[in-house]
């Protein structure tokens, strides 16, 4: 039977996991803009400098909420 | 076909898309309809960003011709800019504006790309829907005047004004702790769910006492924060309603919650029973993805605009002949305030110069501007249409004619019925629900006191009415939707009930009926010659008035064709010079020397010489189809037209309204206000339609305030629905539908009585058990849910009320960027 509670244990501490990275989402702003996203998605890369440009925007924008 | 043979033939815009006029701009091949055109595209040439044209055709927008510079001065003041950066973090700032002209994926393009046109911005993020730019900037490189100047130059206008300035950002938090709250019931509905299996299958005997225990601990320990901040909200909501003496739906979830809770906890920690966590947890999870559902709304469109939207953030201050920027709330009695061309008088106000020319459309909804002298009150809300004035503030901004609109007290007090068909319907419930667990416990309590307080709390457990609470959400959320489709943009799904109700449907005429910039111009008379048409054009374009600039339009000839000179232009009479030596008048019948009495006010005449030779008629297009729509609402509705304008066109209005339909000119926006509310005094239900600033009283006072728009981005005031111009031909659609989804939310609350009967049946004998709760609550919000939606859908379906794609291409050449939004808008639905 301990076996049994060690798997609900580990199945929760998972479902946990997941819980966290909705809550990092959602604070990280991804449910604020649902639609722009989905056309910045579409551009075309061109320039390497803009992948970096990204991650600043993103870390820009945790800072910003904090 | 003959739609493209017409496109075919222009000559469009490279940047704008716009159709060109005589004078076609060419740069490295590509034709631009005006100079700012094609400075923006060498800007963006130069700057590698060419990019902008290939991601949607035609993306520009066309710069509006006026600009002085020094327009955005007053951003280099301190207490403004403070007030305008959101955040800094020493080296870099962050603004936020709202842009109403983002309109395409190119638009976010650019916008984003902005670090490239400047070294001083670090980055920048558009939020389409909500048509915002977040930029990140150094300060030290590039200023907060600059970097408006940069958005501005490249077409971007930026909408700064008080009201933006005031709230912003508070409702994304309040919209993420919801996700946090869906998310956490979420979790704990799966994790108790999954531990409740056991209870489920009869299993839960077979690992012993301590088994069961652990499991029943866990469930307890997940429910805490489903019970303790999943549910805040819904006990705030009944607590308000009871110190308000009103009993809300949240009043019964409430008890219900409490009961579950309480019971379930009890059953555990006595190890009685399993209690029934999983049904606490389903429910809330089940409302709060309802609450969601009908908190998504347009974000895009502002449904609370009031005067504060359209009235600048800043005025320049004449102190002692030195001019300062000061924020427009700051503006005193007494101070001396300069006003430049085309901007709006921010607060009542005398004039200190000889004479001015104020547009007072956007206040009253007449077309022609005002003459005012020297010394004349000037009223807030009139936008200058000569060139810069001084005046002196005679009322604060906030105690101005027509800023006092929005402080009377019966519009402060126009607390919008809000309260939705479930809590009128909770009024009863609640009580009966009470009154069956009382019976219920004393019945049960005259053999044993611990059976009563288990079927007591079994009755508020099942009674709790998630299934009712979640039928009109999801009913009338979806209706909404469905009428957003049609381009008709509700405020919350409440408005569908309101609309289904109203009696008296007030319609404002100019720009609501009318398309108040589409006046059709004709000359009845003998055909004028070239050389005549060139010089009654050249009288007419040295006037501002409206009427000049049609007629210029209409005769459509070159500037400068002829000579003038002795030009006098007399306020609400005509014009007159000398034209190559010949005198020509243009003006009202009196003024070009006829009789007065017959002739009508909507004709301009003309004389050469002192001999009439015809005369320019202008007559208002009205909207199609406009006459059949107010056959259909004729024989439901009581009609009435107010207008700010004068009746020119009432025997028009006349045959199409009929002889019993009250019509009325020249209303204020006082008037109109008042007129609404003596029609509610009476006890109708009123639907008021109206466009601009002047219907702004009257669309609050109403219980339905619909603003017609033809471009719904730009332009509305406070409303409960923000409607396509386009679509007004369909209003009755509208209200009929709206009327039968009312219908399909009854029988929504009918189908949940009867599961709530059901389970009140099995409560009151003392037989609900965790599994029929488990199975019973799930099934009976998800077959609402089902229903609310799916029977929505099959009924716009039957009102045809779908995507007029279609349409969008034939309108392009009336009004592009209405169209470039509602394709987006479409894509973006589909």
């Amino acid at each position: 039977m301990s076996a049994i509670i060690v798997l609900i244990l580990i199945s929760i501490t998972v479902a946990l996991g997941f819980l966290i990275a909705f809550f990092w989402a959602v604070k990280d702003g991804q449910y604020d803009d649902e639609y722009t996203p989905s056309i910045r998605m579409l551009w075309d890369d061109n320039k390497p400098s803009k992948s970096k440009e990204k991650d600043k925007n993103l870390n820009a924008n945790t800072k910003k909420k904090q | 076909m003959q739609e493209d043979a017409i496109i075919e033939t222009a000559i469009c815009c490279y940047h704008c898309g716009d159709e060109c006029n005589d004078d076609v701009l060419y740069k490295d091949e590509k034709a631009f309809c005006c100079r700012g055109c094609s400075t923006v595209y060498t800007l963006l040439k130069e700057h590698e960003l060419s990019d902008y044209y290939q991601i949607a055709s035609a993306p520009g927008i066309k710069k509006s011709k006026e600009k002085r510079t020094g327009k955005y001065a007053w951003l280099d003041e301190a207490d403004i800019r403070d007030e305008l950066i959101r955040f800094n973090n020493g080296t870099l700032s962050t603004v936020v504006f709202r842009i109403p002209s983002i309109h395409c994926s190119s638009c976010i393009w650019l916008l984003e790309n902005l670090y490239k046109l400047s070294e001083g911005v670090q980055s920048s993020t558009v939020n389409f829907m909500r048509k915002e730019i977040s930029i990140r900037f150094d300060e030290k490189v590039i200023s907060l005047r600059q970097l408006v100047e940069l958005v501005d130059s490249i077409g971007y206008e930026p909408e700064i004004n008080i009201e933006n300035k005031d709230k912003q950002a508070a409702h994304i938090n309040r919209d993420r702790s919801l996700f946090y709250k869906i998310g956490i019931a979420g979790f704990c509905f799966g994790n108790i769910m999954l531990l409740s299996f056991p209870e489920y299958l009869g299993l839960n005997h077979i690992g012993g006492i301590a088994f069961r225990e652990l499991f029943g601990y866990l469930n307890l320990l997940l429910a805490l924060p489903v019970f303790f901040y999943c549910a805040i909200d819904y006990y705030r909501s009944a607590w308000t309603g009871l110190r308000q003496k009103e009993l809300n739906l949240d009043l019964p979830i409430t008890l219900g919650i409490i009961a579950l809770f309480g019971r379930s906890a009890y059953e555990i920690l006595s190890a009685t029973g399993s209690g029934y966590m999983d049904s606490l947890a389903g429910l809330l999870f089940f409302m709060l993805i309802g609450k969601w559902f009908q908190s998504r709304t347009y974000e895009q469109l502002s449904f609370e605009r009031d005067y504060k939207s359209y009235f600048p953030i800043a005025v320049t201050r004449l102190n002692n002949g030195k001019k300062e920027n000061i924020a427009i709330e700051k503006a005193e009695v007494g101070d001396i305030l300069k006003i430049y061309h085309e901007e709006l008088i921010p607060a009542d106000a005398y004039l200190l110069d000889d004479k001015a020319a104020i547009d007072y459309s956007f206040v009253s909804g007449e077309s022609d501007p005002v003459m005012i002298k020297n010394g004349q009150s000037i009223f807030a809300g009139g936008r200058l249409k000569s060139p810069s004035i001084k005046i002196r503030v005679k009322n604060k901004v906030s105690q101005s004619y027509l800023t006092s609109l929005w402080n009377q007290e019966s519009i402060q007090q126009t607390n919008k019925n809000e309260r939705s068909l479930a809590d009128k319907l909770s009024r009863y419930f609640t009580p009966a629900v009470l009154f069956i667990a009382v019976l219920t416990a004393i019945y049960w309590g005259m053999e044993d006191w611990g059976k009563a307080v288990l079927a007591f709390t079994s009755v508020l457990i099942v009674a709790c009415p998630c299934a009712l609470a979640l039928s009109s959400p999801f009913t009338l959320g979806n209706a909404m939707r469905m009428l957003g489709r049609s381009r008709f943009y509700l405020k919350n799904p409440w408005v569908i009930e309101r609309m289904a109700e109203a009696t008296h449907i007030v319609f404002d005429k100019t720009g609501t009926l009318s398309l108040s910039e589409n006046a059709k111009v004709e000359f009845i008379g003998n055909e004028l010659s070239l050389e005549l048409k060139a010089k009654i054009a050249e009288l007419c374009a040295q006037s501002a008035h409206p009427v000049s600039r049609l007629i210029v339009d209409y005769l459509g000839v070159q500037n400068g064709a002829a000579s003038l000179s002795h030009f006098r232009e007399i306020p609400g009479k005509g014009l007159e010079a000398l034209l190559n030596g010949d005198r020509v008048k243009v003006g009202k019948a009196a003024f070009v020397g006829l009789d007065d009495r017959k002739a009508l006010n909507a004709k301009s005449y003309v004389s050469v010489n002192g001999a009439t030779i015809g005369y320019f008629t202008l007559a208002y297009q009205y909207r199609k189809g406009l006459s059949g729509l107010i056959r259909k609402l004729k024989d439901r509705y009581k009609l009435s037209l107010l207008s700010g304008d004068h009746d020119t066109d009432s025997t028009l209005l006349r045959k199409w309204f009929g002889e019993e339909v009250p019509l009325y000119f020249r209303q204020s926006p006082h008037d109109k206000f008042r007129y609404i509310e003596r029609l509610k005094e009476k006890g109708n239900k009123v639907i008021m339609v109206g466009d601009g600033l002047n219907d702004a009283g009257a669309l609050m006072k109403s219980d339905v305030g619909i603003a017609v728009a033809d471009s719904i981005n730009n332009f509305s005031p406070a409303c409960d629905v923000i409607m396509d111009g386009t679509e007004l031909n369909k209003l009755d659609k509208f209200l009929n539908y709206s009327k039968k989804s009312i219908a399909l939310v009854k029988v929504a609350f009918i189908i949940s009585l009867l599961y709530n009967t059901i389970g009140i049946g099995f409560a009151v004998a003392g037989m609900l058990s965790p599994l029929l709760a488990a199975i019973l609550m799930p099934l009976s919000s998800i077959s609402i849910v089902a229903f609310g939606t799916s029977s929505t859908w099959l009924l716009a379906k039957k009102h045809r009320l779908q995507n007029p794609i279609d349409k969008v291409n034939i309108n392009k050449k009336y009004n592009t960027e209405s169209n470039r939004n509602i394709e987006q808008k479409l894509i973006q639905q589909v």
